[in-house]
């Protein structure tokens, strides 16, 4: 391979994060150190394992920096989703008896990605830092964790904008929101870390133990999922608790980006006006209204106050891709837990922690479907797209056309294989959606009162495939299986 | 710092790419959202659509914390009522605009707090016509720059075989020419690979023939300076400018007194216009400047100096290497990209000198970003390097290099102190300026303003630093 290979670039540069990871393995190492819990060794090892390859990996490319070119950008982002699991999988590997490689690499990637599906069961026995792993894994995927490189390493100029861009969800990402690509992303983390620390004071006042506290705020704001107890939010049936998981995984369901703007301009315009966050908001109301009904008249609560409070909670939690559960809803009539989960598919907004195709490419191919009936009665009219004011330019209609075509494709064929596996039909289905989507719990075999443990192994790495596919809004993953991709 | 620019017009994009280099803030305001889509992509900075003379759009481009405002749009008045809007609602603190009309100067009150508020006016075709007639003066020069009220220049100048200086080792120098206080200050040479590198200079280095070489000297030596490098040329008397735009223009305006002025150019209306602004003595041509015929019966072989001065790279360069094949004894072209520039200056290439315009301009912008007090800055080399005038401030405590002998100063390597201007007390009131080209133990005093050559534009940072006053200072 030569000196100068953009490859080995590209190597170098996830040693770096690979270190970068390292040091963050220390937040549970600290909770096993502090509890002397079985698992410390686990971190221990895991640590060094993953600082000695970071550490090795970027000294032996030391020399080997140059300028990214947008293309290494791709290949950076998509090896950095694939190793980082495989790093963070060691601990689990080690400190959770009879884990097998495959199922400790899905929950990794569960974790990494922001998904919230696990294989374990047992969770409220689990040694507490492995409990916490999980969480944090969640924490750091859910903005991402190469946004998180650009924002505290000194990596790239602009390199960064295209990493930034690669990592970021929704289909509009081009606006900067700082002159520099470097403040931009610690201004989003520094959104996010707020709302973390916001809402892990209030899931402590609302009754959660400091240590449940701590973990909930990493799932909550990451719209992932994990819980350290079976039952998840069931353990504590408490309304105050869920109301405040709800008000977290709406804040975390709107774009990050327009907090950030608000804050800069001292102003709430940017949100209130803000045509998606509206849509998202307007979606999640018009559901919780509908189905709440639906489930009261149906007979399944007593109270129509009872059956609100489930709906919301659960509205909510599997709309924004988040994925906790207090009741297993998927007792409920089919209508409603299916249209959760396709709600789940688009509800979040670009630019928020959540998976799925985001509201906002949803609200570009409503318009664009509107203009074309339009265009059927007056031929000669002249009628852009038009978001926030600002006509959204062919290209980008293109992009999300053909983002939706490969998500439904993908979703097809992902179903496919499960199908060919043997699963049933509603399972094999939802798994997918439920993956793809960043959700969690699907309906059927991985419904929210079973887990992905029973699935065999290939089925396990089909749909951790379908993970890292849906966070990185497959065409940033999928470019690199063209062959165009590869000559140079 | 954080700088607005409004444009990404051909100036605004060099403006910011040098700039953003420096580890400034930069957002560019444009109309075009393709030109910011791609300039977003090349470097990084922020890009705001819109029309920047309304305050929203300013507004949006963050104008409130904004520490300087470039105006660089194609039209004049758009710079001069954003300037205007820069200070009257955002009170940004530097305003300077591009504005090509010359009836609008520095000095004039209409750009005053009460007028436009502009703090500087800057005018590309202006500057390069100011470069182009200093080398129609000196034409054995490849560039004269000027620092500190043209008492000291900086001169590029390539080494000729049968100049008293070439083939000598530096050290040699004052022996060879007795009297010309000079200091070479760098040596580029071509290596094998054809890339031009810079030569360690010291006392046994010794100057090839192809040698591009910068020499600071007082501004009466600049003639003798040229004389020791290479034999002198004849003086120009016959000049062919293809291209009557604005810069053709205001060069022949200039230069039509001196020296004999053809101007080709291909637009017949535009023709019409030159002769009703320029003497009689001039000659305005209609026609293409890459053809051969029309250069032919215009006698290109007896011309001494080609100018391509047309806003087409392409156009430019072919027309000065049809006209060199032709006999034209020194062509010099406008090019703007800069790949094409360093394909086709140097030894054993066609064209003895290519001016990027954007580089004539952008020394003009950086005086006002640099830190500590900075009078004079060049880009050299496209950008590569810089020459930088310095004000020394402060005392022996609070600056790095009051009082220090220059070998005491750290400066980077290959960084060089060439020249200082000094004020020196002559009896009771009466003070003189004195240009010293300074030897290793020559002392700094405050107030000096010390000429620096930097290689490489990232030390550039280092030495705006040793120039900094400290906290001390206050």
């Amino acid at each position: 391979m030569r000196l100068n290979s953009p490859l080995l670039a590209v190597a170098a540069l996830v040693g770096r994060l690979v270190a970068l990871f390292g040091v963050l393995m220390g937040v549970p190492l600290l909770f096993a150190v502090g509890r002397r819990d079985p698992a410390e060794d686990a971190f221990i090892i895991g640590i060094a394992i993953t600082l000695l390859a970071g550490g090795g990996v970027t000294l032996l490319t030391r020399r080997m920096r140059r300028e990214l070119q947008p293309r290494d950008g791709f290949v950076l982002v998509a090896l950095t989703w694939v190793v980082l699991p495989a790093f963070g999988a060691i601990p689990l590997l080690l400190g959770v008896p009879g884990l097998s490689v495959t199922d400790a690499y899905f929950e990794a990637m569960s974790g990494f990605t922001a998904t919230g599906a696990t294989v374990l069961t047992g969770l409220d026995g689990l040694p507490l830092s492995i409990n916490v792993w999980r969480c944090f894994l969640q924490l750091i995927g859910g903005l991402g964790i190469v946004v998180l490189a650009v924002a505290i390493l000194p990596l790239l100029g602009v390199g960064g904008a295209q990493l930034y861009k690669t990592e970021m969800t929704g289909p509009m990402k081009d606006a900067k929101l700082t002159p520099r690509i470097a403040e931009t992303a610690r201004g989003l983390w520094l959104v996010y870390a707020i709302g973390c620390l916001a809402c892990f004071f209030a899931y402590r006042w609302a009754g959660m133990s400091w240590d449940d506290a701590f973990m909930h705020m990493c799932t909550t704001m990451s719209l992932a999922g994990f819980s350290s107890h079976d039952a998840s939010f069931g353990y504590w049936d408490s309304p105050l608790i869920e109301g405040v998981a709800v008000f977290f995984m709406m804040l975390a369901g709107v774009s990050f980006a327009l907090y950030f703007l608000a804050w800069q301009r001292r102003s709430f315009q940017p949100i209130w006006r803000n045509t998606e966050a509206r849509a998202f908001v307007l979606v999640i109301a018009a559901s919780v209204a509908l189905i709440s009904v639906y489930i009261w008249v149906e007979g399944h609560y007593d109270t129509y106050a009872e059956a609100f409070r489930h709906t919301v909670f659960h509205v909510v939690s599997i709309a924004t891709t988040t994925g906790y559960a207090s009741q297993d809803y998927a007792q409920w009539p089919l209508f409603a837990p299916l249209l959760m989960v396709l709600l789940g598919c688009f509800a979040s907004c670009g630019g928020s922690t959540g998976g799925g195709i985001k509201m906002m490419r949803m609200l570009l191919l409503l318009k664009q479907s509107q203009r074309e009936l339009v265009r059927i009665v007056h031929p000669n009219v002249v009628n852009p797209v038009v978001i926030g004011g600002q006509a959204v330019d062919a290209r980008t209609m293109q992009n999300v056309i053909a983002f939706m075509m490969m998500y439904g494709a993908s979703l097809v064929g992902l179903t496919m294989v499960l199908l060919f596996s043997g699963l049933d039909v509603v399972t094999a289905f939802t798994a997918v959606i439920a993956c793809v989507n960043n959700i969690g719990p699907g309906l059927g075999d991985v419904g929210p009162a079973v887990n992905y443990g029973g699935l065999t192994d290939f089925q396990t790495w089909v749909l951790t495939f379908g993970m890292v596919l849906g966070r990185l809004e497959l065409l940033s993953l999928l470019v690199l299986f063209t062959p165009q991709f590869w000559r140079r | 710092m954080k700088i607005l620019i409004l444009g990404a017009g051909r100036v605004g994009e060099s403006v910011a790419e040098s700039l953003v280099s420096e580890q400034n803030d930069i957002t560019v305001i444009d109309t075009n959202p393709q030109r910011l889509a791609a300039l977003q992509d090349r470097l990084d900075l922020r890009g705001v659509v819109g029309n920047a003379t309304q305050p929203s759009v300013l507004r949006e481009a963050g104008a409130e914390d904004v520490d300087m405002l470039i105006a660089c749009a194609p039209l004049d008045e758009t710079n001069l009522v954003a300037c205007k809007i820069a200070h009257d609602i955002f009170n940004i603190p530097t305003r300077i605009a591009r504005v090509r009309s010359p009836e609008f100067i520095n000095s004039s009150p209409i750009m005053g707090k009460e007028g436009f508020a502009v703090d500087e006016v800057i005018c590309p075709e202006e500057s390069l016509t100011t470069y182009i007639r200093k080398l129609i003066q000196y034409p054995e020069a490849l560039q004269v720059l000027e620092f500190s009220q043209k008492r000291v220049s900086l001169i590029a100048v390539r080494a000729v075989q049968g100049g008293p200086l070439v083939d000598h080792v530096i050290s040699e120098l004052p022996q060879l020419v007795p009297d010309v206080p000079m200091r070479i200050v760098a040596i580029y040479r071509r290596d094998l690979m054809g890339l031009d590198r810079q030569v360690v200079c010291d006392g046994a280095t010794r100057i090839n023939p192809g040698d591009e070489v910068f020499v600071l000297a007082g501004n009466e030596h600049i003639r003798r300076v040229l004389d020791a490098m290479r034999l002198r040329d004849e003086p120009v008397k016959r000049v062919i400018i293809a291209g009557g735009g604005r810069v053709g223009l205001r060069l022949a305006r200039h230069i039509a007194g001196s020296v004999q002025v053809k101007i080709i150019e291909a637009d017949k209306r535009r023709c019409e216009y030159l002769t009703t602004q320029l003497p009689e003595s001039a000659l305005v041509l209609h026609g293409d400047s890459t053809d051969e015929d029309l250069l032919e019966a215009e006698n290109v072989a007896e011309t001494d100096l080609f100018l391509a001065l047309t806003s087409d790279d392409e156009d430019n360069i072919m027309s000065c290497l049809l006209a060199k094949r032709m006999g034209a004894h020194r062509v010099l072209a406008l090019i703007n990209r800069r790949a094409y520039a360093d394909l086709v200056q140097g030894q054993g290439t066609q064209i003895d000198i290519a001016v990027s315009p954007s580089q004539a301009v952008i020394g003009e912008l950086l005086a006002h970003v640099r830190r500590g007090d900075v009078a004079a800055v060049y880009s050299l080399r496209r950008g590569a390097s810089e020459a930088l005038e310095a004000v020394v401030r402060g005392d022996r405590k609070s600056s790095k290099v009051v009082g220090r002998r220059i070998e005491q100063i750290a400066l980077p390597a290959g960084a060089e102190i060439g020249a200082i201007v000094r004020e020196v007390q002559v009896g009771e009131s009466k003070t003189r300026t004195e240009v010293i080209i300074p030897h290793h133990d020559t002392v700094i005093e405050t107030n000096d303003h010390v000429i620096v050559f930097v290689p490489r534009k990232r030390m550039v940072r280092q030495v705006e630093k040793l120039f900094q006053v400290g906290a001390m200072f206050f």
